[in-house]
């Protein structure tokens, strides 16, 4: 792993409320780096974005981002320093159009090689509805923009949650065959997936959470398929 | 031909509601806040005139120039400073509080300008009138007052759907937490709209003084009027809310002329009566 981490988390423990969803937990990513956080439901890494994306505090430990600690910053302090999450769900504004759900994540102002033609260009589906009402869109097509918008603050890391949630396997392979794509702008990629086989071919590195804690940790291409499936549903 | 004139005349009035009800349909869409003190906000921007036109010698319409910019600040400052501390899932802070702030405004009034009914001065303009047609007449500044509530609505329709502030309001307005994630300062944007709505009360609360008498107490009034054009049009449609301004004006004036105690009650039986057959209003928001 090179010398500077892009983003450094130490030894965090995450609550809601006096449930304590993440303990100890460590993670780290080297800029044009794709990490894959895997897990199984409800074993915290949703949480671990969260705090990463700023929408929740840790109460120990620290977070740091080219350098500089994160914490107490708002929520939507993070964006403008670099970071942008794709949430879970996708939950684009519905009331926008497609266009118009783009400009949002552009209106950070951030420079960088992400415009509307850009990505347009990534995805050609989008220029097509781009007047159209966000709910309008398919599923899949509802993720693109997802991404669409999240890249057009021109991040220095990108987080995914659950790309593939709900959506049909070759959708799925659709847009996980842009991501080259996108790396090639120079970024560094978190995604969080429940579907461990598109984690692992997508990431170099892979962190397992299980009820709260890092269980696994290792290169994409070294971990075995039991130590993984040991340490996802902890047997 | 009278009836022709009584109901242009509740249309030209309802122009005046429709900016009363605009500030308050824009609020509650972009943050879920009922402002109580909206018509006390309208009162104290007309004693603001009564003091510039006072002090500065200029006429009310002129003295907008002074009282939009001061209430629209006021708004930002109100809302970053006071109401944004209250808004969350529950409704009840929010409108507590602006309740709270409702009692303030009209007893601070009180204190400084006395319970004297007031009205502002706009000279000549205020009885000059048109021959529209033999036996049909309008004011001249009913008509103003009537112009300048569809630029009002015009111009908000404008912000709120071809800017970038207009967009914010709405992404602000369907999630919260993306809406930051997204890098959008909720509560600047929050602080935003009440300027936005403030500015909207200045035009009304001149207009109104202009119009009629007022005294540190009509606030409250002129917030019912304002909740029912809001109501009547249909909640977050813009064009809705002149219209419902129009409907409670002319049946208000249609009440008035057949018996003069019957003004008001006209205009909210019509607005109960809407609200029984369509509570969701007349012309509730198109999606998309």
């Amino acid at each position: 792993m090179p010398e500077t981490p892009l983003l450094e988390v130490k030894a965090i423990d995450a609550f809601y409320g006096d449930f304590q969803a993440l303990f100890d937990v460590s993670l780290s990513i080297a800029p044009r780096q794709v990490v894959a956080v895997i897990g199984a439901n409800g074993a915290g890494k949703s949480t671990l974005l969260k705090s990463i994306a700023g929408l929740m505090h840790p109460h120990r430990g620290e977070i740091l981002f080219e350098g500089r600690p994160t914490a107490g910053a708002p929520a939507f302090d993070a964006l403008r320093r670099g970071i942008a999450l794709v949430p879970e769900g996708r939950r684009l504004f519905p009331s926008l159009t497609v266009e118009e759900n783009l400009l949002i994540g552009g209106q950070s102002g951030r420079p960088g090689p992400w415009t509307l033609a850009r990505v347009y260009e990534l995805f050609p589906v989008l220029a097509e509805r781009r007047n159209l009402p966000a709910p309008s869109l398919s599923g899949g097509q509802q993720q693109m923009a997802a991404i669409g918008r999240a890249l057009m603050a021109n991040p220095g890391l990108l987080l995914c949650d659950e790309i593939s949630l709900g959506l049909a396997p070759i959708v799925v392979r659709d847009i996980y065959a842009r991501l080259p794509q996108i790396m090639a702008e120079g970024l560094s990629l978190i995604i969080v997936e429940q579907d461990i086989a598109q984690a692992l071919r997508a990431s170099n590195h892979v962190y397992c959470l299980q009820e709260g804690r890092i269980a696994l940790q290792g290169s994409a291409n070294q971990l075995s398929r039991e130590s993984i499936s040991a340490a996802y549903f902890g047997v | 031909m009278q009836w022709l004139n009584i109901i242009l005349q509740g249309v030209l009035i309802g122009g005046l509601y429709a900016m009363f009800a605009a500030g308050l349909s824009l609020i509650f869409g972009v943050m879920r806040l009922v402002n109580i003190a909206h018509g006390d906000l309208i009162v104290l921007a007309a004693y603001i005139s009564l003091m510039v036109t006072q002090s500065v010698g200029i006429d009310p319409l002129t003295s907008l120039l002074i009282v939009v910019p001061a209430m629209a600040l006021l708004g930002y400052a109100l809302q970053h400073g006071l109401l944004n501390r209250t808004l969350g899932d529950d409704l009840l802070p929010p409108l507590l509080v602006t309740f709270g702030l409702s009692i303030i405004i009209q007893n601070g009034l009180l204190e400084f300008f006395t319970a004297d009914s007031r009205r502002l001065q706009a000279g000549s303009i205020e009885i000059e009138t048109f021959r529209l047609a033999q036996g049909l007449f309008v004011g001249a500044l009913p008509l103003i007052q009537f112009a300048v509530a569809i630029l009002v609505i015009a111009g908000l329709q404008v912000v709120f759907y071809r800017t970038a502030l207009g967009r914010a309001f709405r992404a602000t307005s369907d999630d919260q937490s993306v809406a930051q994630l997204m890098g959008l300062d909720t509560r600047h944007v929050f602080a935003m709209a009440m300027a936005l709505s403030l500015a909207v009360i200045a035009i009304a609360g001149v207009f109104l003084a202009i119009r009629t008498n007022f005294d540190p107490a009509i606030g409250p009034a002129r917030l019912i009027f304002g909740f029912e054009a809001v109501i009547i049009g249909g909640l977050g449609n813009m064009w809705g809310t002149l219209a419902g301004g129009i409907i409670l004006g002319v049946s208000q004036a249609i009440g008035a002329q057949i018996d003069p105690g019957w003004q008001l009650l006209a205009g909210h039986i019509v607005f109960l009566a809407i609200l029984a057959v369509r509570p969701q209003g007349l012309f509730p928001r198109i999606s998309g």
